[in-house]
Parts: C-alpha cells; structure tokens; sequence
C-alpha cells in the first residue's frame, strides 16, 4: 500500500445524520454523543475528530483494521485518557475532567481486550466487586457486622447469581476466577460490568477466543442483555460475522479518524471500508 | 564560605562512597530484578578482610584492598548462587527477604568472627592532607581518593555496559530475560557477573568508607546500605548515572544537613528530601516512566 | 459443595480458635495447673512482646498481603503509638496520683495510640500511596527512619495534671517522661498477656471482618487488577488509604501495649530492624495469609528464646533457619507439587468437559 492517507473531507455514504441510526430509538435523549472527541499523544493524534452518537437501546459497533484506534476510542470513552479535545456526553453529561471512577458511576462500563479479571478472587466474588456501589453498607458496618452488612451480603449474593445466570454461569459461583476456560472468563467480565448498572455497554473484543457456536451464543446473549436491561452496548469486534449480524448501527475507524458510519448493509458495501481493510486495488 | 567548602567537600565524599555501593544496588536491581539486601553487609565484609589482612598478617595497604575485593567477589557470586538464584522464578517479596535472612548471615558470621567490639580501621591512604586557603579548608587524601575512585569505576562502568560484550548482555537481560535467553546470552553467566562486579565495587566502598570513617562493626555496613538504597532510588532504580548522581546529592544532603540543620535531624532531612523528591518525580531523578497498557 | 461464605467462617473459626487455645493454656501452664510443664521465666517475658508481634504482623499482611503494597516502615507506628499511649497513661497516672486507675490508663493509652498512629496514617498515607511498588516501599522506610530520628528530639514532663513539651531542649521543668534520645523513661508498667490476648482477639475481629467484607473485596480488587478496580467503579485511593490507616491505628496500639510492658522505652527500639523483622514474619507466614501471620510471630519470638543453648551461634542459625524456610517453601519443583495436591483436594477448576 504506497498511497498515505491524505488528511482530506472524507466521502460519506449518505446516512441519515451525523449519528449512526438514532431513528431506529425509540427513546429521546442519547445514551452517547461525542463532538469532536479526540486525543493528541506528543504530536500524535491517535483519535480525531470522532463524532458519534448512540441511542437509548442501540447495539452498536466499533470496527476498523488493527491500529485504527479503537480501543483508545474504549479508553477516552472510560477516563482511562483523558481528551485532549472534544467533549464527550454520558445521558447528557458532559464528562469533562472525570475519571474512570466518575464515569462509571455516570453509566458507562466496559470489558477490556486482554481479560482483566480478579483471578485469585472467585467468580461470585468478581460480581459482587461490581455491584459495589450499587448495594452499599458502610465499613464500619462490615467490622462490626452491623445489620446493614448481613442485609447487604445477602442482596449481593442474590443479584450476583441473578446476573451469573444470564450466561448459565451460576454454578460455577464458587470457582476461582482464573480457572474458568477463556471463554468463561470473558462472559464473567460482562456480567461483572453489567453488575455496576451502567447505560451503556462497551464490549472489547468480546468474541475474540471462541469457536463459531460461541459466538452465536454470545450474540444471542447480548441481544438478550440489550432487551432485559433496556441498556445499549457497543463492541469493537474483528469477527464480522458477529458485527453484522447484530449492529444495529457501525462505525469505521482508520488511522484515528471515522471514515464511515451506517447500517451493516451500507458498510459492508463501502469502497471507502473495504479499501481501509483490504487496500487499494491496483489499477491496470 | 570556606566552612560550607568543607562541608560541601566531604559531602561530596560520602557521597561518592554511596554512590559506589548505589551502583551495586542498581545494577542487581537491574539485571537480576531484585533487591539485595545484603549488598550493606558485603561492604563490611569488605573492610573487615581488608582490616584484619593489614593488621593481622602485616600485608601492605593495596594488598589488602586487593584481597578484599577478591574474597567479596567469591562471596557475592556465592551468594548469588547458592541464595537468590533457586528462587529466580519466586516473588519479589519471598526474594527480598531471602535476602534480609543473608544480610542477618553476614552480620552474625561476623560477629563470631571479628567479635563485637569496635575496631579502628587503619586508613589506606596514607598520602596526607591537602591544605588549602593557609589552613582553612584540609582535604584530605581520602577524600580526593574517593571522590576520583568514583569517577574512575562510573566511567569504566558506562563504557563496559556499552562497549563491551557482556555488558551488552548485561543490558539486553535487564530489559528482557526472556528474550535475551533466546537470543543465546547465558544470563546465569550474565547474572553471576552482575553481582561479582557489584560485590567487587562493594569491597572497595567498604574500605574506602572506613578509611574515612574508621570505626568498623559487623553492623558498619547496615546503615550505609539503607542510605545507598535510598540514594539508588533517588537517581532512578536501575540507572547508572541515576546512582551516582542519587548517591552524591544524598552525601552532600547529609553533611550539610548534620552541620547546618542539627546533627540528630540530619538523616530525617536525607530522607524528607527523598520523599520530596519522589512525590515530584516519582521513578526518581533520572528513572524511567513506566507506562501501564491499558 | 461448601459455599463460599461457610468456607471462609469455618477458616475463621479455626484461627479464632487456635489463638483462644494457645490463650488458655498458656494461662493454665502460667498458674502451673499443667503437670510436668512449668513456664519458664524467660517465656513468660515473652508472652505479651508475643502479642505484640502478632498484632504487628497481622496489621502489616493487612497492608502488604491484602492491599498489596510493601510497607518498610510499620514500626514507625508502632513508636507513635507506644510514645503516645506512655504519655497519656504517665498523664493520667501524674494528673490522678491517688486514685487506682489502671484500667483506665490501660485502655486510654490503647486507644490513644491507635488513634493517633491512626493520624499519622493519614499524614503518611497521602504522599505515600501515590507511589508504586518499590517507590513506595522505599518512602515508607524513609517516613519510619524520619520518625525515629524526631522522636529522639522530642522532650515532655509532667507537673501534676500539666503537660511541659520542648523539641530538642533537654531543660524542662517537673518529671520527665520522654527525655529525647534515653525515650521514655519511669514508665509504670501495665501490660499484661490478658490485655494482649484482647488486642490479638480485637486485631483479628477487625481484620478478618474487613476482609470477608464489601471494603475487603475492594481493597482486594484494587491489589489484583486496580485498573479493572476502576473501570467498576471503586475508588482506588479511598480503600488504599483504609487499608494504610487501619493497619497503622493496629500498629500503633500494639506499640502502646510495648510500651507499657517496660519501664524505660526508647526510639532506637523501633528502627528499621523491626520492620523487617514483622515483614520476616508476614512473607513467612503467607502473604495475605492471616493465620499465617499469628504462627510466624509467634515462633519466631520464640526461637532466639529456644535456641537460647547454641550461645553465641543461636542468632546465626535463625538466619540459617530463614533462608532455608524460604527456598524450600519457594523451590518451583515442591510448589508445583503442593499445588497438585490442593487441586485433588478442592476440586476448584472447572473441568473442560463441563462446558457444553
């Protein structure tokens, strides 16, 4: 690939509005908007100019050849970076000089590309790490066990299961984190995300480690995630098959920038996309 | 004026005798990625073998730093060897305290040996006292001796980690084992090496130190270890021009700190100026940054 | 299959019980109701120092095992506690000279060195816990040795119920209780192995109920994965700083009971040397493992007292003793084993069949 990437007004398949399907919400206010969210590491700007908007329910994804940005986009998002330009909207939020803390408190959580589990902890205990601040008693309650810590104890062990259950996963509650199979693991980082309550979802690379008949499950599952917690959820995936099948809305990343946003059908058939991913076809 | 040279002289001193044992620390910490607590200890190992070989067989002063440093050669590679490296593949805190039980070794080994009492290290230069400024300002020749034997093994140093075959292998194991492994560099020759310079240099802080200060005690070497340490991570851990400029600053801290500040407060002072330090710079003066992938 | 909760309060259990037996029948060996087993008078000095260590070692696993930052410096607090508990006892004992007020000045100067301890905590755990791994090992050493060298400066007297504090003049009017560099001296003394044996009991009551507790979970997580611990929500620096200060306020209390125990304490008592000798006693017991803590204190105390007949090579074998301990327990070859052995037992992993 000799052409470098000129830094030139991109051509956009005509999409409804700069966000990727918001007529498809039924809801009013986005649970995401970004204006121009960017970051700048020492002259290089990894992220730039990246506008998106997600509605309330939206399955959305994140995708784009390796390098693209994606999980700095995840980063940014979380208060791992913080923007150097731009503004980013959690429910309306401006989420300006927040940490990661802040913002997910705010309602945004997130998986994580290499498996970030609590391994020396058991698979119930990750759960209820989530559910930290969504079922609260005071320490000094924990040490003198108070009866806001038996009561809190106890929600915590049937929302943990409550949540394990979604991926069937609730007898291996007792087992240690870090002896589960990879693909164990993963879905305990969802359900351990999902435990904090957010808004939206956002997926790293969720499917990445598993066969075909996992994949579907997951797809499934996070269909069914989507419609019982009314929340949205955006992946980044590699796995296309997954991405299409079950994005509502896509947006494409190349070298930091947004160089498409539309329906699986619209991207799929993008010049733009498949040069990005592919490269250029040589003429002649 | 000429007080503060003085005292900005010997700052200087000690602290080029702690820059000499910082050396051995960074480096071990380096390429071994540990914490050798013991290293304290095999200074005073050093002066002792240099001590009782001038006072008990008579031996010429160069012979006796010679032979010190020869048997602290054989010891740090022993230790190494029988101590740390079984537990190469353990934590850092189950390697940290193998180390502590060594130092405690060394210092009760030389407690049967050379007996608890005091004794007084006969200095090994023996050139004089340079006068200066008509009698106001004495440096003296152990002084100008430790300052230069600094320089001397910094710059030997620096080239032989960058000219020289095995220090290019000594760098390559200290950024990645692994990798350095497959490359084909022995990294226990490596390793051994490592600790054979570091308890080399030991050996001759060891008699350079008492030669400066001469009360000499199995416990000589603890507290002078802990402020080299210090003065390690002052510069930057693992950083050679980090353990000499961490070692001299915190040697011109102390002196000057126990002359103008008061004499019991003068190791608090070393150590506030470390926490300072570290609070704004917090991989030390000269330490890397760390950057944590996410 | 055990749940989690029974299996973490059977394991307390048996701590609480090992330490409530060992209480008992040191007690009966003491009042010699054991026949054939007297105490030995050096023994029986050991006892509270034994209690002491225990509280020590177990605070410092609270901050080295459980939140997983190395601290060199956990005797520092246990001098402010020690300094600050003899002064409110020596206080108390100074402002009330006729009235029998032991208890009191027992638990006053236990809580008063917590406490206070506890505000060093503070005062120490803001700079320090910014810092990682190392870095902040190294500061917590530094912030232990500064303490040491201020409290060989500091000079207080009593004169009836008034208080006399100088920094670095020796010259102060009434009784001196803390005469700088000599420490405090004419303590009387009030420690005894019952009030030891509360502290290690009220020690491990706090401690494991932390641990089995909401705040334990976090601090825990923030030790295994701190960025994962952020990306759910728990702020880091808040459960840092608890564990730091819980640990210090523990520290300082077992150092008001040291204290007591001796008529004249001095500074020089808590150096550097003592910290790394609770950290022999928390790594060699298991990190994070708190039963583990209360053995190593205990029979490592014990040892120079019992390895009294090899003389002048007694303190040479417990060296000897400690490196050996620790490359058997670390030898790669006997953990693999060990471990192998847990799982046939436990059963923990989840086998591949099981997946659907």
């Amino acid at each position: 690939m000799t052409q470098k990437y000129k830094r030139e007004p991109v051509k956009m398949v005509p999409a409804p509005s700069h966000g990727i399907l918001p007529e498809r919400d039924v809801l009013s206010r986005p649970v995401l908007e970004t204006r121009n969210l960017g970051i700048d590491f020492g002259g290089l700007h990894a992220v730039e100019d990246f506008n998106l908007v997600i509605g309330k329910t939206e399955i959305a994804g994140l995708i784009g050849p390796n390098g693209a940005g994606k999980t700095t986009v995840f980063n940014l998002l979380t208060k791992v970076y913080q923007p150097t330009m731009g503004t980013i909207l959690i429910n309306g939020r401006d989420t300006a000089g927040m940490n990661t803390v802040q913002a997910n408190k705010l309602g945004i959580a997130r998986t994580f590309q290499n498996i970030r589990l609590f391994g020396n902890m058991s698979v119930e205990d990750n759960v209820r790490i989530g559910l930290h601040n969504q079922i609260t008693y005071s320490t000094a309650s924990g040490i003198f066990r108070l009866p806001a810590f038996w009561k809190g104890e106890h929600e915590q062990h049937e929302r943990a299961l409550d949540l394990l259950s979604i991926f069937d996963m609730q007898d291996l509650a007792d087992h240690q984190a870090g002896s589960l199979p990879y693909g164990a693991q993963r879905r305990l980082e969802i359900v351990r995300a999902l435990a904090t309550n957010p808004s939206l979802l956002l997926l790293d690379e969720p499917a990445a480690g598993m066969n075909p008949h996992e994949t579907e499950e997951l797809m499934e599952n996070i269909a069914k995630i989507r419609d019982k917690f009314k929340i949205a959820v955006m992946l980044i995936e590699h796995d296309m098959n997954l991405v299409m099948g079950i994005c509502e809305g896509i947006c494409v990343l190349n070298y930091g920038r947004v160089i498409a946003k539309g329906t699986p059908e619209e991207i799929q058939n993008n010049p733009i996309v498949i040069e990005a991913y592919l490269g250029k076809r040589k003429e002649g | 004026m000429i007080q503060f040279l003085s005292y900005l002289v010997n700052g200087i001193s000690l602290g080029s005798v702690y820059a000499i044992i910082a050396l051995g620390y960074s480096m071990v910490y380096g390429i071994a990625k540990m914490l050798n607590f013991a290293h304290g200890d095999v200074i005073m190992i050093g002066a002792f073998v240099c001590f009782s070989a001038t006072q008990y067989l008579g031996v010429p002063a160069l012979v006796g730093v010679l032979l010190s440093v020869a048997v602290c050669t054989v010891l740090g590679i022993t230790i190494e060897r029988l101590a740390y490296k079984p537990l190469r593949s353990a934590t850092s805190l189950a390697v940290l305290i193998t180390a502590i039980g060594m130092s405690w070794l060394l210092q009760n080994i030389a407690l049967l040996i050379w007996g608890a009492n005091p004794k007084s290290f006969k200095s090994v230069i023996d050139l004089g006292t340079l006068v200066l400024f008509g009698g106001q300002l004495r440096i003296t020749s152990e002084t100008i001796v430790t300052v230069l034997a600094n320089i001397i093994i910094m710059i030997a140093l620096t080239q032989f980690t960058s000219k020289t075959k095995m220090g290019k292998a000594m760098r390559a194991v200290s950024e990645d084992r692994g990798a350095a492994e497959l490359m084909g560099i022995n990294v226990n020759a490596t390793i051994s090496m490592t600790f054979a310079i570091g308890s080399g240099l030991a050996a001759i802080a060891g008699v350079l130190l008492c030669s400066a200060y001469p009360v000499l005690m199995p416990t000589t070497g603890a507290m002078p270890g802990i402020k080299a340490f210090t003065a390690a991570v002052f510069g930057g851990i693992g950083s050679i021009p980090g353990a000499l400029v961490g070692g001299i600053l915190l040697g011109v801290i102390e002196i000057l700190g126990k002359a103008y500040v008061s004499t019991e407060l003068g190791d608090a002072l070393v150590f506030a100026v470390l926490i300072v330090v570290l609070l704004v710079k917090p991989t030390g003066l000269l330490g890397k940054k760390i950057h944590e992938k996410v | 299959m055990k749940t989690r909760k029974s299996k973490s309060f059977s394991a307390n259990f048996i701590t609480y019980a090992m330490v409530i037996i060992a209480f008992l029948l040191c007690e009966l060996a003491l009042s010699g109701a054991i026949p054939g087993f007297k105490m030995s008078r050096s023994l029986k000095g050991q006892l509270v120092p034994i209690c002491v260590y225990i509280v020590m070692a177990v605070s410092l696993n609270l901050t080295v095992g459980i939140s997983g930052e190395l601290s060199l410096g956990h005797a520092g607090f246990m001098s402010v506690g020690a300094f600050s508990g003899i002064l409110v006892s020596q206080w108390l004992l100074s402002a009330f000279p006729e009235s029998n007020l032991e208890l009191v000045r027992l638990l006053a100067a236990l809580a008063t060195g917590g406490v206070v301890a506890a505000i060093a905590g503070v005062l120490i755990g803001i700079p320090v816990l910014r810092l990682r791994g190392d870095y902040l090992a190294i500061v917590t050493l530094a912030f232990g040795e500064i303490i040491r060298n201020l409290l060989n400066c500091v000079y207080f007297s009593f004169e009836g119920a008034s208080l006399n504090f100088s920094f670095l003049d020796p010259n102060l009017p009434g009784d001196i209780v803390v005469n700088g560099p000599m420490g405090a001296i004419g303590v009387k003394k009030l420690a005894s192995f019952e009030a030891g044996f509360i502290l290690v009991l009220f020690t491990l009551v706090v401690v494991l109920n932390l641990i089995n507790s909401r705040s334990g979970r976090a601090i825990m997580a923030i030790r295994d994965n701190r960025i994962a611990a952020e990306s759910v929500g728990i702020n880091v620096t808040k459960y840092r700083m608890l564990a730091f200060v819980i640990s210090a306020a523990l520290a300082g209390m077992a150092g008001a009971l040291y204290g007591l125990n001796y008529s004249t304490v001095q500074a020089a008592k808590f150096k550097f040397d003592t910290s790394i000798l609770v950290l022999v006693f928390v790594v060699l017991g298991g990190i994070g493992n708190i039963r583990g803590s209360i053995i190593a204190a205990t029979v490592l105390t014990i040892l120079p007292e019992m390895l009294r007949e090899f003389g002048n090579y007694r303190m040479l074998i417990y060296a000897i003793v400690l490196i050996v301990v620790m490359l058997v327990t670390n030898n790669p070859m006997l953990k693999s084993t060990l471990d192998s052995l847990k799982g046939k037992i436990f059963k923990k992993s989840v086998k591949e069949g099981d997946k659907a």
